[in-house]
């Protein structure tokens, strides 16, 4: 019997055909995906990575919810020029607590692996109220709202709970205090400061919208923009122990 | 209403639904009053409507009908079922031309960004998810719900399974269209590219896709036919592999089950794997294989040929959804994806340029011994063309897969040129060349409206994608090498701005190539709906005339 009339069965039987395919389909998948949840490089624990503050994390949802990552990569490559561009490639740990990953693949605007601390608050402020104002050649949208709308306090903890469950290691220390967290890093002057800075290491408190009062969206996003990045020293990491 | 002799039921499919979709609009307006943010309470609150008139709209389809159901076979011949493929090919219509605009607008916006407006909801990074959706899974999905039904159907020659299933396909899979597109106005967003959906679009989504499964599996199964024809392998599948992906990319978990922010179950490197085995897949089987079926089908048909080898259809098949899977990493290179997995994606991307060039072929040579059709029928041009386009993207992949390309071409607009060969050329034409087959068939009539106007369409719609793609390559490659230019003291040569500003009149030109596209839209659509709104006795002269000459 040749190839072709045995490969009637297919032809002939619509569940051969689906067990078939999805047989057919399944190879690639299993190959490439499966060993990632264990090889080294990929779940390599690098010091100073942590999981994001309350204020931090909001920032984070804005920027998930207004689909930045369609015009800004958050992953710098081990190229000469990016290096140079942006700082030291990004490594996998920097985003291991991302749900979803930002990794992006376009670059209408520039990488942002490594933004953080390299601009002030009141130029973040300037430029995402209204680009143009700060970057006449920019064509990014402006993002003016955001000063205007405060943080939705109510979902803060459940937020972190919710991580929790998908594999960031929030303490329920963290989940309890995450309201108070979430406000006392856009306020300097909050008695809750030093207990955040304990709980969250290199965490930047600063009122950075400058406005008083409860932290708006504005604050939650830069805060998130000035910490992307710098939680690893890399004046202390050690390239070879995580080779890829 | 009817008479009839036999007393009249509700069939297990009719009470079954009525009862489900009664509590539906019960669970929904309760999560309505309950939700913890407005565009939660919005889409809840539409959810109960809709399942409020899905629950009206079946009870009066029963009191109406006659108490029996539509036969199987009237007079020997199958008693086909069109109404819900009528419907899926409307939709394509009105989504396509609704995704063009909102892609010439986003267009635009990068070219003029005053037309962001500052607003949330009209903003690039809200209106660009709304774009691709709608022309991939809104416009594609439709024409591939409504051709796969219809073909199914003839291949087997027996009527399609279900009653109130198919009808229940069509309407919640465009259902599941408008509550995605109207999140993403309002935020709400995975922002997982091509899977934006949140959790209980993505759980609505899985329910109209396995009926879609069973609705033609089951009438595969009951086929008069012995053999499965090859189209119905590759819609099998499209709609297999997309299940298996969408689960796959898609597990997250809800803050509340009454808010719509969901956080994805996978996070950094392996939500990275994940999203673009799920992303390139995506492209091979729902924007591939699918439009392939329809090549394998309408080119065919249309031309009046064969398909030029059997057997180079078995390979082709096999070979093509075996390689695929592999190549999602491709879109991860030089990342912190590691290095085997890369070069593994990378590897099978080249090789998946022979099963597709090797379709191609199939599709291009059944047309030996009829070409001279492509000077008088512009319908089997533009589906003709559309595999020229599919093999010349397919030559194009594999090469931007290789990574030195690859860090070149990557994050550049070359990427959004590759797209958008496939897209514009390939998916757009072939869909264009069945739609035009499609409704023709569908309504009983002898033929098109009017072929001159196919033809404007093919030939602005054309020229609207050689400016498009040639612009975004312009552009790619050059922003690519501006980015790693060096002076000759060793500084960065351009600062990323200039490179951005350097852009400005390739986005001129792609806006300009994308209204072309859109006019020739606009074009097809008056066609179609003189074709549908015609009589008998006007339709069909042009082709006869044509088939005169």
């Amino acid at each position: 019997m040749s190839f072709w009339t045995r490969h009637q069965i297919f032809e002939k039987n619509s569940v051969i055909l689906i067990a078939g395919i999805l047989v057919v389909i399944a190879i690639g998948g299993l190959v490439e995906i499966t060993p990632l949840f264990y090889l080294k490089s990929t779940i390599e624990v690098v010091d100073g990575v942590r999981p994001y503050t309350p204020l931090e994390l909001a920032g984070r949802n804005i920027y998930v919810r207004e689909g930045c990552y369609l015009c800004h990569s958050q992953m710098v490559r081990p190229l000469r020029d990016e290096v140079e561009r942006y700082g030291h490639f990004s490594l996998a740990a920097e985003s291991m607590y991302d749900h979803p990953f930002q990794w992006g693949s376009k670059r209408t605007g520039p990488d942002l692996a490594r933004v953080g601390a390299k601009y002030s608050d009141e130029w973040h402020v300037t430029h995402l109220t209204n680009p143009r104002a700060i970057v006449p050649q920019s064509v990014m949208p402006g993002y003016p709202f955001l000063a205007q709308t405060e943080v939705d306090t109510a979902v803060v903890a459940d937020n972190l709970k919710a991580s929790r469950v998908v594999g960031v290691p929030y303490s329920d220390e963290q989940i309890r205090n995450a309201v108070a967290d979430l406000k006392a890093q856009a306020d300097p002057d909050n008695v809750g400061t030093d207990a955040l800075a304990k709980r969250y290491p290199k965490a930047v408190i600063r009122n950075f919208d400058s406005k008083a009062g409860a932290p708006t969206e504005m604050d939650a996003l830069v805060a998130y923009l000035q910490m992307l990045g710098t939680l690893v020293d890399f004046k202390l990491y050690n390239e070879k122990a995580n080779l890829r | 209403m009817q008479q009839s002799q036999c007393t009249k039921w509700m069939t297990h499919g009719e009470a079954g639904l009525m009862l489900f979709f009664s509590m539906a609009a019960f669970v929904c307006a309760f999560a309505a009053a309950k939700a913890l943010d407005a565009p939660f309470a919005f889409h809840a609150s539409l959810a109960a409507v809709a399942s409020g008139v899905a629950s009206f709209a079946i009870m009066n389809r029963y009191l109406d009908r006659p108490a029996s159901l539509p036969p199987e076979e009237i007079n020997g011949k199958p008693n086909y079922n069109v109404g819900p493929i009528k419907f899926a090919s409307f939709m394509a219509m009105f989504w396509g031309i609704a995704g063009f605009a909102v892609g010439l607008l986003i267009a635009s916006q990068l070219a003029w960004p005053a037309l962001n407006f500052d607003l949330p909801w009209t903003s690039f990074g809200r209106l660009r998810p709304l774009h691709t959706s709608a022309v991939i899974f809104a416009f594609g999905g439709n024409v591939l719900i409504a051709t796969s039904f219809y073909v199914v159907q003839r291949t087997c020659r027996t009527r399609l399974v279900g009653d109130l299933a198919p009808w229940f396909v069509v309407l919640g899979y465009n259902f599941f269209i408008l509550i995605a597109g109207t999140g993403y106005l309002l935020g709400v967003t995975q922002s997982k590219e091509y899977a934006e959906p949140e959790w209980y679009a993505d759980l609505w989504l899985t329910i109209v896709w396995v009926v879609y499964l069973v609705v033609f599996v089951m009438t595969l199964v009951k086929r008069k036919e012995p053999h499965i024809f090859v189209a119905n392998w590759f819609y099998l599948a499209f709609i297999v592999t997309i299940a298996v992906l969408h689960l796959g990319n898609n597990p997250a978990l809800p803050v509340s089950v009454f808010g719509s922010k969901s956080y994805i179950a996978w996070g950094g490197v392996q939500d990275a794997m994940f999203q673009w085995w799920y992303g390139h897949n995506a492209v091979g089987f729902f924007l591939t294989a699918g439009f392939l079926a329809i090549m394998y089908y309408f080119i065919p048909k249309r031309a009046e040929r064969p398909v030029y080898s059997y057997r180079l259809s078995i390979i082709h098949f096999w070979a093509l959804i075996f390689l695929y899977i592999w190549a999602g990493p491709h879109h991860l290179h030089h990342t912190a994806l590691p290095d085997w997995t890369q070069t593994l994606g990378m590897t099978f991307s080249i090789m998946l340029w022979m099963p597709s060039w090797g379709g191609m072929i199939n599709g291009l040579m059944t047309l030996s011994g009829a070409w001279d059709k492509l000077r008088t029928d512009p319908v089997l041009r533009m589906l003709v063309v559309s595999v020229a386009f599919y093999g010349m993207s397919t030559f194009e992949g594999p090469m931007m897969s290789i990574k030195v390309v690859n860090s070149l071409s990557h994050y550049t607009d070359w990427t959004i040129g590759h797209v958008h060969s496939g897209a514009l050329g390939w998916v757009g034409f072939v869909s264009f060349g069945a739609l035009y087959c499609l409704i023709p068939w569908l309504w009983d009539r002898k033929g098109l409206y009017s072929l001159k106007l196919v033809n404007w369409h093919f030939w602005t719609a054309t020229i609207g994608i050689v400016l498009y793609i040639s612009a975004m390559w312009v552009s790619g490659i050059l922003q690519g090498l501006m980015w790693r230019a060096y002076t000759s003291l060793g500084f960065l040569e351009y600062s990323f701005l200039e490179t951005v500003e350097a852009m400005h009149p390739f986005y001129v030109i792609r806006a300009a190539g994308g209204a072309l596209f859109l006019i020739g839209a606009l074009i097809m659509a008056y066609n179609l709906w003189m074709t549908v709104r015609a009589s008998e006795a006007d339709v069909g002269t042009e082709l006869a005339l044509q088939a005169a000459e």
